[in-house]
């Protein structure tokens, strides 16, 4: 009995110092495969397209429901998750590569740290411990937390840095989706507090001024937050910043 | 500091773009178009333009150091893009490759007018309506200004888009929206006046 295959091209590579290669795979098919279901399959059997046996291929993941971020690659020539690649809705030879601008640590598993390191520069968080207790912070307005809701729908999954020109080895730009944070911290009633202190941050070096608004990564975040917005938002909370840092404000 | 180097630099090369080259482009192709009128009107244009009085302080503090700030760091932003859009094929990733090439382009177009134009008449040479008339009996000049030109006015026209977002004046989609429609009319407008003018020499 013959079973329909399903042919995948991985760009894989063994350790973060040696050169990317191809390898092909021809896995059975199932109703409702997803990219992951289907990379665990080569785990199963890690044998090539050819018949030879080969080492398994390398990936993260984590919550299989796209909100956790960490099976990101590049499928088919777009970043995405592959716990929400289906694999009846992609065109074959499924082509499979790890997201490039990151530094890859094996095959398609790849470290985000400095997405980490961008959140903790722009100080995304709301400082709320003191030395005694500080009681109940301002309300929020329900439509305005309805509204930042979306914005803290980001899971660092780095496919809006994958899509932007200017994140690469050239800049030190950010990166969109740490701006966005930004914006949502600073629009909490008790994050507001801290106002200053994020747009200070992202007025230094490799910080907004670098987005040349390609808007490649709204057009790319999987959640659909409306990252060009954000940073324009705060293009033009900084033109106000900047004044006020230049010619002093009595606030 | 307002902020950090790359932060002020990139405003000042967003602001310089609009103010002051921006509107000298505006004013330069304008009086040009006097060409349509004949030699004689472009020819009185002209010769009240270079009469201004403090000429070359107006042309270093309006025209020369705000283009070669806007030059010189417009090239450090255009190499440092990894363009992509052949994997992302989207409009505004487009207008920013085209915006860098443009850019490109009417940085050599400068240089070589200015070279022709601005320092050949500083060498002696006249600029007039015979002057540009004969650099136009070159066909391939003919193209090599239609394309300079139009570059520049692309540039200018896309930049001031930028420029709207850079300084959060245009924040919401449905305003960068309007905002393109807008700056793409003031693409077309400059480009029928720029056109115009450079058939009405030859």
């Amino acid at each position: 009995m013959s079973t329909k295959m399903v042919k995948f091209i991985i760009t894989r590579q063994d350790n973060p110092e040696t050169a990317p290669y191809l390898e092909e795979f021809e896995i059975p098919h199932r109703p409702n495969m997803n990219v992951i279901s289907a990379l665990m399959e080569i785990r199963r059997n890690p044998v090539n397209a050819k018949g030879e046996a080969t080492t398994p291929v390398t990936w993260e993941m984590g919550c299989l429901e796209e909100v956790c971020g960490a099976c990101s690659m590049v499928i088919n020539g777009k970043p995405r998750q592959s716990c929400t690649a289906l694999v009846d809705q992609l065109e074959q030879p499924i082509r499979l590569e790890p997201m490039k601008t990151f530094p890859v640590v094996r095959d398609l598993a790849i470290d985000r740290s400095r997405m980490f390191d961008a959140l903790k520069r722009v100080k995304a968080w709301i400082p709320i411990d003191g030395t005694y207790d500080l009681g109940p912070g301002p309300r929020m307005p329900e439509t305005k937390r309805q509204w930042a809701y979306e914005l803290s729908k980001c899971m660092t999954c780095g496919v809006c840095l994958e899509a932007c020109p200017n994140v690469n080895s050239k800049s030190d730009f950010i990166g969109p989706a740490p701006l966005s944070q930004v914006r949502l911290f600073n629009a909490h009633p008790t994050g507001a507090m801290n106002k200053e202190e994020r747009l200070n941050a992202i007025m230094d070096d490799g910080g907004l001024a670098e987005c040349g608004n390609s808007q490649n990564c709204v057009q790319s975040c999987p959640k659909g937050i409306p990252l060009t917005t954000s940073i324009a938002a705060l293009n033009r909370d900084t033109t106000f910043q900047a004044f006020k840092n230049f010619f002093g404000s009595d606030r | 500091m307002a902020g950090s180097k790359d932060f002020v630099n990139r405003r000042i090369h967003s602001l310089l773009g609009v103010i002051p080259i921006g509107l000298f482009v505006v004013q330069h192709l304008v009086v040009n178009h006097f060409a349509t009128k004949g030699a004689e009107s472009f020819n009185a244009a002209a010769h009240f333009m270079e009469s201004l009085p403090f000429r070359i302080l107006l042309e270093t503090f309006v025209i020369y150091l705000p283009i070669l700030f806007h030059a010189v760091y417009g090239l450090y932003i255009t190499f440092q893009a990894n363009n992509n859009v052949s994997r992302y094929g989207y409009f505004r990733n487009t207008m920013f490759l085209v915006q860098r090439v443009t850019g490109v382009i009417t940085l050599i177009f400068i240089a070589w007018h200015v070279w022709e134009t601005r320092v050949q008449a500083a060498l002696g040479a006249e600029v007039n309506f015979s002057m540009m008339a004969d650099i136009f009996s070159s066909p391939f000049m003919i193209a090599f200004y239609l394309i300079g030109v139009l570059s520049a006015v692309f540039h200018f026209a896309n930049g001031l888009w930028s420029f709207f977002v850079s300084w959060g004046l245009t924040v919401s989609p449905r305003s960068q929206k309007v905002s393109t429609y807008v700056t793409m009319g003031v693409f077309v407008a400059l480009a029928i006046v720029s056109v115009r003018t450079i058939f009405a020499f030859i």
